[in-house]
């Protein structure tokens, strides 16, 4: 398929990639994962990919409605087993482009196995995170991402767990692409986002989201907007922050690419299996 | 019981190390006798037959986690499978091994996975969604004791209703359960094409003993076999209605990454792939479809074998590794003068009402043997609809059912 000149406005780009009868979306007004999905798909459009080898994984929540919305290949897969889906398609037809969407419940706690091991493996998958810190769709119940003392449908006297940092926990499993964007910084998670599906290897992006109908109700952090000033005052990005010392940074979350460097990728990696062990064989079978 | 139990670990011992020895002779044939088509007369295991059952149907993707007594599978895979151009992988975990065999399927593959009671409770809910989606693949159970973990290494039959009702969900089941190693690379071939031909999963139900049996097989040669396709699109790819049915209900399925774009979605949906929860009449229609596409072709999915059925008075019914000591106790009985017979369902799901029915008009009574405390003895139970007496002889200590226990129960009934 030529590639097609990148799409000069967001009513081309939906026109493009989206089932426009589909929508409107099921999102709340101020949800901060249409824009992030939009984000994305205007990569996807400035690499010129090729959408029918690519294919998509959604597990459940609000993030695992994206898919569909989306004209590509997309399984709706079940709760948390996106990576393992996408795994699947990728040791099976390596040659494809494979983009795992997931929400913070989806990935972190039904899917952190999952993660981790994805991770770990070095598998050439996109992974996406939409990290809201709450169950949206089912009402606003703590994620292991929600923060220690906010509050939740299921912590209504406060959180008293820790959160995962994700970045963290996916550079620790072996990530060799890691990093994180928000809504509000849209053109540099777009920017992430090109970076990522050019990755060989295992590439995570989390985004930083606003839920403002759950989490920032109960938390009284006001509307879209005001959840959107939060992201952009309490982060920074990496390379800014490199030069600031602890106390300087505070409680500022980092983004930008935090990890970029290159390992065997998983699929390629069998395919060598597979090519020595058939030249074992004298080519049988 | 003492006794008894020391003697059943000295011949596990002794078992095990001939296992060894022939892995360690298998491994210097170079696993090349089934390829190679020099020699198809082997000495194998059930677990093994399963393996090259598989791939002379065709699967070439594997996604599984270690587990007694299925372990051999994915280690014979591992191997095996690079050699022909396949995949194997060891995943993180249960769910994530059954939902790679849905995401190369999805992409093509024919595909499977295996495990024994503890990882099959643990696949169900991907299980269930290859149903809903409607995803062709073999799932491979083979039985130990239960609950829970349960008797490891031991045989039972425990699982037979969690294969026909583990999923939630109305929801149709198809699964087969091989007596013999010749059977297990037989009903494996039989499956993979059952769930290519209806588009859903397909268990094989081993067990125990079966996995470690040893017998000499002359496997067919791959131009011996058929081999079942499931059905693909074809026409324009914008005009693919991924969930529209083709004849006998069964809508095509295109492979993934070839620009058809369609959306295997587990919720309720509609031809188009769309979610339609909110519209009644496709919640109905598309439920009924699931379980018409393979319950209304029953009959071309049931396989039994009948024995001596033709005079008896009494049947035994028995399927996997008990319907061999139930095959010995009913050739022994015979061998007196007592009229019994055997009916052995290869196909335990769609369960074989019909032959049920038909040996229940002929017989007093049907002795239904299994390794539980009595699971298809409700079915044939319903099947019979009182035609005749049904009653069970059950074994659930981890040891194999004997010939003698079926004949006692014989005695009685008779």
């Amino acid at each position: 398929m030529a590639a097609l000149a990148p799409a000069a406005n967001m009513a081309e780009l939906l026109q493009r990639y989206f089932l426009i009868e589909r929508l409107p979306t099921l999102w709340c007004p101020g949800c901060g994962i249409g824009t992030g999905a939009a984000a994305f798909m205007r990569a996807f459009d400035r690499l010129g990919l090729d959408r029918d080898k690519t294919v998509m994984v959604n597990g459940i929540g609000c993030s695992g409605r994206v898919g569909a919305y989306l004209d590509f290949d997309v399984i709706k897969g079940t709760h948390g087993r996106s990576l393992a889906f996408a795994t699947g398609i990728k040791v099976w037809r390596p040659e494809l482009k494979v983009v795992a969407i997931m929400g913070d419940g989806d990935s972190a706690a039904i899917g952190g196995n999952h993660l981790i091991h994805a991770a770990r493996r070095n598998i050439g998958i996109v992974a996406v995170v939409f990290n809201n810190r709450t169950y949206g769709m089912t009402g606003g119940q703590y994620s292991p991402t929600t923060g220690a003392g906010d509050a939740a449908s299921t912590a209504p006297f406060g959180n008293i767990e820790q959160p995962f940092d994700l970045c963290k926990v996916v550079a620790a499993a072996g990530g060799t692409f890691v990093a994180r964007g928000t809504i509000y910084h849209v053109r540099q998670l777009t920017t992430i986002f090109e970076h990522a599906l050019q990755h060989k290897g295992f590439a995570f992006v989390e985004v930083i989201s606003q839920c403002p109908m759950y989490y920032g109700r109960y938390n009284k952090q006001g509307g879209a907007a005001e959840m959107l000033r939060w992201q952009r005052d309490h982060t920074i990005n990496v390379k800014a922050a490199a030069k600031l010392g602890a106390q300087e940074l505070g409680d500022r979350m980092l983004i930008g690419e935090l990890v970029n460097e290159q390992r065997p990728e998983y699929a390629e990696e069998y395919m060598k299996i597979v090519t020595q062990a058939q030249a074992r064989q004298g080519g049988q079978g | 019981m003492a006794i008894q139990r020391r003697t059943l670990f000295k011949d596990r011992v002794t078992e095990l190390r001939r296992g060894r020895q022939a892995r360690g002779s298998r491994r210097k044939q170079g696993g090349m006798a089934v390829t190679g088509g020099a020699s198809r007369r082997r000495l194998m295991q059930g677990n093994e037959a399963i393996v090259e059952g598989a791939i002379a149907a065709g699967v070439r993707f594997y996604a599984g986690y270690p587990i007694s007594p299925a372990t051999e599978i994915i280690e014979l895979m591992s191997k095996r499978l690079p050699e022909v151009g396949g995949r194997c992988l060891q995943m993180e975990d249960e769910m994530a091994a059954m939902a790679a065999v849905i995401g190369a399927a999805v992409a093509g593959a024919k595909a499977m996975t295996a495990s024994s009671g503890p990882g099959i409770s643990l696949k169900q809910e991907n299980v269930g969604f290859a149903v809903m989606v409607e995803i062709p693949c073999l799932i491979v159970n083979v039985m130990r004791g239960g609950p829970s973990t349960g008797l490891p290494t031991l045989p039972a039959q425990m699982d037979v209703m969690q294969a026909r009702w583990g999923v939630h969900g109305d929801h149709p089941t198809i699964a087969l359960a091989p007596w013999s190693v010749r059977e297990c690379f037989d009903l494996t071939v039989r499956a993979v094409n059952l769930s290519e031909r209806f588009r859903t999963p397909v268990y094989l139900l081993s067990d125990a003993t079966l996995a470690h049996l040893r017998e000499m097989v002359t496997l067919p040669a791959p131009g011996e076999l058929e081999l079942v396709e499931r059905p693909r699109p074809s026409g324009n790819k914008r005009d693919y209605v991924p969930y529209r049915p083709g004849p006998n209900l069964v809508p095509p399925m295109a492979d993934f990454g070839e620009g058809y774009r369609w959306h295997p979605d587990s919720n309720v949906h509609d031809e188009y792939g769309f979610p339609a929860a909110t519209r009644p009449e496709v919640a109905d229609s598309l439920v009924r479809r699931l379980c018409d596409k393979v319950n209304l072709y029953a009959d071309e999915i049931v396989q039994v074998e009948e024995r001596h059925l033709d005079d008896a008075e009494v049947a035994v019914f028995a399927y996997g590794s008990v319907a061999r000591a139930a095959a010995q106790a009913v050739a022994d009985a015979r061998a007196e003068g007592k009229r019994v017979g055997l009916l052995r369902p290869l196909t335990l799901w769609p369960f074989p009402d019909q032959a049920v029915a038909r040996v229940a008009e002929r017989v007093k009574c049907i002795v239904v043997a299994e390794m539980n405390l009595g699971q298809l003895v409700h079915e044939v139970k319903r099947a019979s609809e009182g035609r005749c007496r049904v009653v069970s002889v059950n074994r659930i200590d981890g040891l194999m059912m004997e010939p003698r226990e079926v004949e006692a129960r014989l005695q009685e009934v008779l």
